[in-house]
């Protein structure tokens, strides 16, 4: 799974960290994502499509 | 051929009796028929009701839609009716993007999850503060009183950074703000008294900075009207709505006896529990936003200025997205609501909110296990106004040993 982020468009609401906290974090400066991982273990496949799911912002995007 | 149109409805505000939980009566039939209906306003206009949880989705995150103040129509009977001035400075929740933006990247590092989690020993302790007191007392208490408004007051002024001098100033005016049985006029002159202290607060952080968020934000290119205007905004929608959730999921998990021993046995269950309340709950029930243009919906034609008001209640109760939606469940992955809103103004200071909830059932739940009502549960008020809210919870418990 590849994994990528659209910082222009995040509101640093959090929820990708609260999901997967693996494979995101957030900048302390302006609360936006942070991606640890763009191709996370398997294990972490489900967190990751559900915080894709359900960023408020729709800024995440995965590909198998 | 003449267009046929269903008849407009108005916002339901009136709960089924005996259902203290769920949404106004008349919303489930309205999403079960339509998830998009005409709504009239009280100023006479007629826009839109959407009930659906996909459409909500939608539409919240959809930019043609705009949060705009001077744009806004209150879909309740009581509120002000006629065109609202701009949001004022920093009240960012009443603009679009960029305005919106600047605000919220200068906020959003403040309350991070990973931040927010630091704050869990703080908020514990000061928990524990209370709720010895209440042990002190004894039973019966009014949950309201004791831990669901004070705990989550005080977090709230230590991280904005009101000195402890000043924190019964600051919440007497606060809770007077919001008071339900309070007149309009005492609840403006509160605002005003609430909008000067702030002032005040605002020019001692830019004489002297100190470690907190106010104090930090003095440091910023924000203008002194900005910064009243956020540190007002930050208390008022992070101080009732927070102390609600707590009293109301207390009732909720008192009223749901199974669910209350599911939750006390497994403490660990917590975060799941949180999610599944504020699912349940909705507090923040509603949301209203305003087309920019026109915008096909749902199969209906959204003309540009039509009101598009939100039922976020209904929407967390959608059966086409959780499976027997009006179940409180606390073992339900109810991850995916929308009582923290959706889009880019989804709660900013959500992360905050989950941490004083979890520390709050945690701490109650282990502390007074035997936690019931003091009075039945049709006695026992819940009010439907801009948010629900529940003015006292009487409780009591077996005060042998401790608690």
């Amino acid at each position: 799974m590849r994994v990528s982020v659209d910082h222009e468009h995040c509101c640093g609401a959090g929820m990708c960290v609260l999901i997967a906290p693996d494979v995101f974090d957030q900048h302390g400066a302006d609360g936006r994502v942070v991606l640890l991982d763009d191709s996370p273990p398997a294990a972490q496949h489900d967190a990751v499509r559900q915080a894709a799911q359900a960023c408020p912002c729709g800024v995440i995007d995965t590909a198998d | 051929m003449t267009e046929t149109r269903p008849e407009a409805v108005r916002m339901p505000m009136t709960r089924a009796p005996g259902c203290p939980f769920d949404p106004p009566d008349g919303l489930a039939t309205l999403r079960a028929d339509n998830p998009i209906t005409r709504m009239e306003y009280p100023d006479g206009h007629v826009g839109w009701l959407v009930t659906g949880y996909a459409l909500t989705r939608e539409v919240l995150a959809d930019p043609r839609f705009s949060s705009k103040r001077e744009l806004l129509r209150v879909p309740f009977p009581g509120g002000p009716v006629g065109t609202m001035p701009p949001a004022p400075p920093g009240h960012l929740h009443g603009m679009d993007p960029p305005e919106h933006t600047r605000y919220r990247r200068l906020l959003a590092g403040r309350f991070t999850v990973r931040r927010m989690d630091q704050l869990t020993e703080r908020i514990e302790r000061s928990t524990a503060e209370h709720l010895d007191a209440m042990v002190r007392q004894g039973p019966p208490a009014d949950l309201v009183e004791c831990c669901a408004y004070p705990v989550p007051a005080l977090t709230i002024c230590e991280l904005l950074g009101v000195p402890a001098a000043d924190h019964d100033r600051f919440k007497r005016t606060a809770r007077m703000m919001n008071a339900l049985d309070n007149d309009p006029a005492e609840a403006y002159a509160a605002a005003t008294s609430l909008d000067a202290y702030m002032r005040e607060l605002v020019a001692v952080k830019r004489a002297h900075p100190t470690d907190d968020l106010l104090g930090d934000l003095t440091e910023t290119d924000l203008t002194e009207e900005e910064l009243v205007g956020i540190g007002t905004v930050l208390l008022g929608a992070g101080l009732d709505t927070t102390a609600n959730m707590i009293a109301l999921g207390v009732l909720a998990l008192l009223s749901h006896p199974d669910q209350f021993a599911a939750l006390r046995d497994d403490p660990a269950q917590v975060d799941g529990a949180v999610e599944e309340l504020l699912r349940y709950l909705t507090v923040v029930h509603t949301n209203v936003q305003t087309a920019l243009v026109d915008v096909e919906l749902g199969g209906q034609s959204i003309r540009a200025g039509d009101s598009v008001t939100f039922s976020m209640h209904a929407a967390n109760r959608d059966p086409a997205r959780f499976t027997d939606p009006d179940t409180l469940d606390v073992r339900r992955r109810a991850v995916g609501h929308l009582a923290f809103g959706h889009g880019i103004h989804q709660c900013l200071g959500q992360q905050l909110a989950r941490v004083e909830m979890r520390v709050a059932f945690r701490a109650l739940l282990t502390r007074f296990p035997t936690l019931r009502l003091a009075a039945p549960l049709a006695e026992i008020p819940v009010h439907v106004t801009a948010i629900y809210s529940a003015p006292r919870i009487p409780v009591t418990w077996d005060a042998d040993g401790d608690g």
